[in-house]
This record gives structure tokens, C-alpha cells and sequence, in this order.
């Protein structure tokens, strides 16, 4: 009775264990922010991590299309507030609420109220037809977003994350912006150096 | 084994139910661990591949009238410009300069830079591109910045000057 042939082990432990290992690189584990675009940067031999938090992005699309992003709900709900009263529109805590927690924004303020006022799945379908922020010298709406939100949380990190095929005037006139808001250290965003 | 008879004291030992019920009590965890160390590579595997490096890049500041400008010797200064199609123009001084064609390779770029490296203790590395050029390129050669060690150098407005060169040298 007590060889049968087939020995079993007691896994239990290894299961015990193998969760909580799981458990805790789930909560560890932030969720990619889904990006407005596909941004292919380029290769670099850098190997300084971006930090976690306290990051603001400005994505430069393949075709132009600039986009910023910020982390941080409190923060984000503030900077709403604050770019509001600047260009005079007022939002709801709906409004609010669903700015705080959704990821890059790309379209002009005057757009923004329509974006915000769209069901999540709605705002990813029109994704690809946003028009960037604008970053004329006329209207330059990012410089406002990168004051106001440098303004709320001081230690904030600039991140610019540009495709590799975008057009360089448009990266300039992102740096100029940063540079006239009297940002002068910045990280772009690379990946690893492939091959050789 | 010792064995616990359930049957609660005599009388039903011969009943022979009570075996069959004690085998089944354990539960095979093999697809649950199987299921467990999946999650587990997965998630290790995202976090660890998923930080992007970053380049950290320091601008000078904005120049106004009272800002003083440093000064610096002609013969130090290598200027590059940045073409279209990955083309990579250069030239030393910056009175009738000879403007000369190379590329990102490893041959191209960072053999000059060396060179000049080595030839001029002070250099000073101008970095012009044009409205043509990538973002890329401009990542490329602050790359080789960096990989050259180059500590002096500046990613500075092109000049129509320097777009004439360009033109009149047809490379």
C-alpha cells in the first residue's frame, strides 16, 4: 500500500512561493501607457533608466504630430484646472476625472472638452486624426502645458521620446519651446544600441 | 502508514467504503504551477525589458544681450552638419572652411572625431543641422559625442552660410 510506484511530491510550497512571486510583480508592475502614436526612437549607447515617476513625455510622432503626456492624477487634475483658466474654458469633475486618468494629450485646447467628453474607446479610435498640440511660434500651446505643469510639481523630468524619421525643425521648435521656458537638461528617450 | 479508520470504532470494519474515499483527497497542482510560473516569467520579463534608456542632454542657456558669450579660438572648432539622407558634412575653422562628405559608419564620423580629438586638445564640436535632417541624426551624433568623449560641444542653429557651403560643394 504504501509504494504504489508513482511518487508525488508535495508542491505546495513552490506553489505558495511561485504566487507570491507572481502577486508581487503584478503589483509592482506598471501598465504600459498606451501610446497616441508609434514611436520608433532611436538606438543610443545610453544606459541611464528614465525614472519611474515624476515624468513628463513629449512624444514626437513620425509625421510631426507633438503630444504630451504627464504622471501623476492629482497633478494632472491641477494642470487641467490651470490650463483652463488660461485659455478660459471650464470643466467638470467628469472632465476632470477622465483628463487624470487617461494618457497623452494631443489636440489643441480648444479640442480638448470634445476629446474628454468621448467614450475611452472612442478616444482611441480617433487617436491616429489628432492633431498634436500646437507648437507655432504663434500659438504655442505645449509651452503653456510645460510651464504649468513644471509649475505644480517642481521636480519634474522632461522626457522627450521622438521617432527616429521625425523631421528635425519639429524637434527644434520642441527644444526651442523648452529652452524658452528656461528648461535646458532633458532626456530623449533611446533604446539599446543594436548589434555592433 | 498508520492508517485512521473512519468508521468510528468497531463494527463496520468490514464495510470496505471507507478505502476508497481516502485516495482522492489530493488534488494534482501541476497545471496550477504550470499556470503560476508562466505569470510569474511574464511578469518578470516586463519589467525588467520594459524602463527605455534616455540620453540626458544639457542646453546652454537662452543668450540675451547681457549674456557673456565665451570665446574661442578659431582652429578649435569642428563644425558638422547634418544633411538629408544621412549625410554628414564637415568642416575645421571657420574662415573659408573646406567642407568635406562622410556618413554615420565607423569609418566616417568617429574616425574625424578621434582625429581631431587627438590633433586639438581644445576642440570644440559644433553640431548644425539642416531642416532636411532626422531626429535620428541628431541622436546619432550626440551619440558619438558621447561614445567619442568628446566634452565640448553644442547643438547650435544653422546659418545660410552654411547652407551656401553646403549648395556650392555639391556632395
Amino acid at each position: 500500500m504504501a509504494n504504489k510506484g508513482t511518487p508525488t511530491i508535495d508542491m505546495t510550497p513552490m506553489v505558495d512561493l511561485a504566487f507570491l512571486l507572481v502577486t508581487f510583480f503584478m503589483l509592482t508592475a506598471t501598465a504600459i501607457p498606451d501610446e497616441p502614436v508609434a514611436v520608433d526612437t532611436p538606438s543610443s549607447i545610453s544606459e541611464i533608466k528614465i525614472p519611474e515617476k515624476d515624468v513628463m513625455t513629449i512624444t514626437i510622432g513620425k509625421d510631426g504630430k507633438v503630444f504630451f503626456n504627464m504622471d501623476g492624477q492629482y497633478n494632472r487634475a491641477e494642470l487641467l484646472k490651470n490650463m483652463g483658466g488660461i485659455y478660459g474654458i471650464e470643466f467638470t469633475p467628469e472632465e476632470t476625472h477622465t483628463f487624470a486618468i487617461m494618457s497623452s494629450i494631443g489636440v489643441p485646447m480648444g479640442n480638448l472638452k470634445q476629446i474628454l467628453n468621448m467614450k475611452p474607446e472612442e478616444r482611441k479610435a480617433a487617436a491616429p486624426d489628432m492633431p498634436g498640440v500646437p507648437v507655432d511660434s504663434l500659438n504655442n500651446e505645449l509651452a503653456n502645458w510645460v510651464l504649468q505643469a513644471r509649475l505644480i510639481n517642481r521636480g519634474l523630468r522632461i522626457a522627450i521620446k521622438g521617432d527616429r524619421d521625425a523631421n528635425y525643425p519639429v524637434v527644434k521648435k520642441v527644444i526651442d519651446t523648452m529652452i524658452d521656458k528656461r528648461v535646458n537638461r532633458f532626456n530623449l528617450i533611446t533604446n539599446m544600441e543594436k548589434g555592433s | 502508514m498508520a492508517e485512521i479508520s473512519q468508521g468510528g470504532g468497531g463494527g463496520k470494519k468490514k464495510g470496505g467504503k471507507v478505502r476508497s474515499k481516502k485516495t482522492s483527497t489530493r488534488i494534482d497542482m501541476t497545471p496550477m504551477v504550470d499556470l503560476a510560473f508562466l505569470l510569474l516569467t511574464f511578469f518578470v520579463m516586463t519589467t525588467t525589458l520594459n524602463k527605455p534608456q534616455t540620453m540626458e542632454i544639457t542646453m546652454p542657456e537662452k543668450i540675451d544681450e547681457h549674456t557673456e558669450v565665451p570665446k574661442v579660438n578659431e582652429r578649435d572648432v569642428l563644425t558638422i552638419v547634418l544633411g538629408q539622407s544621412d549625410k554628414v558634412y564637415w568642416y575645421t575653422g571657420i574662415t573659408d572652411p573646406k567642407i568635406e562628405l562622410t556618413n554615420f559608419s565607423p569609418n566616417g564620423i568617429r574616425k574625424i572625431l578621434l582625429k581631431k580629438k587627438a590633433e586639438v586638445p581644445k576642440l570644440v564640436v559644433l553640431i548644425k543641422a539642416t531642416d532636411e535632417s532626422k531626429y535620428k541624426n541628431m541622436v546619432d551624433i550626440l551619440d558619438e559625442m558621447n561614445i567619442n568623449t568628446i566634452q565640448r560641444y553644442a547643438l547650435v542653429d544653422i546659418t545660410s552660410t552654411d547652407k551656401d557651403l553646403i549648395k556650392e560643394s555639391n556632395l
